[in-house]
């Protein structure tokens, strides 16, 4: 794991990390050491901030890069007193957000064993959004609570 | 992130320690299915040590509760904080899972 672009904002974080699950767990420390330190609330650091992060990082080391470890994710913060925002690249072409998402909640759905990162990142963060940006980009937005 | 199994008469108790996620939910696939192997069919998780899970350990909980229920057994689940518990209801897989307040609770469920 590297720093991409080092900044002297102690509340930024720029990272690019190998396409690997296990380095998942490091960046979602980071990212909630940060926004502790800025009083998020005790749920957002628990619940809403760890799993969100989570699947934003996971749908992009699995899916966009296709687990490709010879492939990187970058992965962007900023806090602030006001909200997260986290930008998440990978290497893929991308995903129609909307179309992706699934409610997995229907009685159809609730037995898969798959189906449930979107849902999950949508409902645990203000806001989500893709965009390409010469790769493909996941831009969360959590307001501080 | 570790789990350690242990038995309770024919129970199989699973104690997850730290985050259930993308980068350890194999490991709990296997050690169960190892259990499941050896012939047990009543398995309870407990979750009174864990941090976060995300949508893969969920995915393997409800993997895992078919197999036993295939098989005549069950999975259930104790000691979800309240973060757990709002997890499982976002996702209605409280409604999946027989969820008891304690280990003691799970295990006069079975």
């Amino acid at each position: 794991m590297r720093s991409a672009h080092p900044r002297g904002d102690s509340n930024a974080l720029d990272l690019r990390i190998p396409s690997d699950v296990q380095y998942i767990t490091s960046v979602v420390e980071q990212v909630v050491r940060r926004c502790a330190a800025l009083d998020f609330s005790r749920r957002q650091l628990s619940l809403n901030v760890p799993v969100a992060l989570t699947e934003a990082l996971s749908n992009a080391i699995l899916r966009g890069n296709g687990d490709d470890v010879t492939r990187s994710v970058r992965v962007r913060a900023e806090v602030d007193a006001l909200r997260l925002i986290l930008e998440v690249h990978d290497e893929g072409p991308g995903f129609d957000l909307e179309r992706c998402t699934e409610d997995p909640t229907t009685a159809v759905n609730l037995l898969r064993e798959d189906g449930r990162g979107l849902f999950l990142m949508r409902r645990l963060m203000d806001e989500v959004v893709r965009y390409h940006d010469g790769g493909n980009v996941v831009r969360l937005t959590l307001r501080r609570g | 992130m570790s789990f350690s199994v242990s038995q309770h008469g024919d129970i199989s108790i699973v104690d997850v320690e730290g985050q259930l996620i993308v980068g350890n939910r194999q490991e709990l696939k296997q050690r169960v299915l190892d259990e499941v192997d050896r012939g047990a069919r009543k398995v309870l998780v407990d979750f009174a040590r864990t941090g976060y899970i995300d949508s893969s350990g969920l995915g393997v909980l409800v993997s895992l509760a078919k197999k036993l229920r295939e098989l005549g057994g069950d999975l259930r689940l104790a000691n979800l904080n309240d973060d757990l518990q709002t997890l499982f209801e976002l996702t209605k897989l409280d409604t999946l899972f027989q969820i008891s307040e304690s280990r003691e609770r799970a295990l006069e469920s079975f």
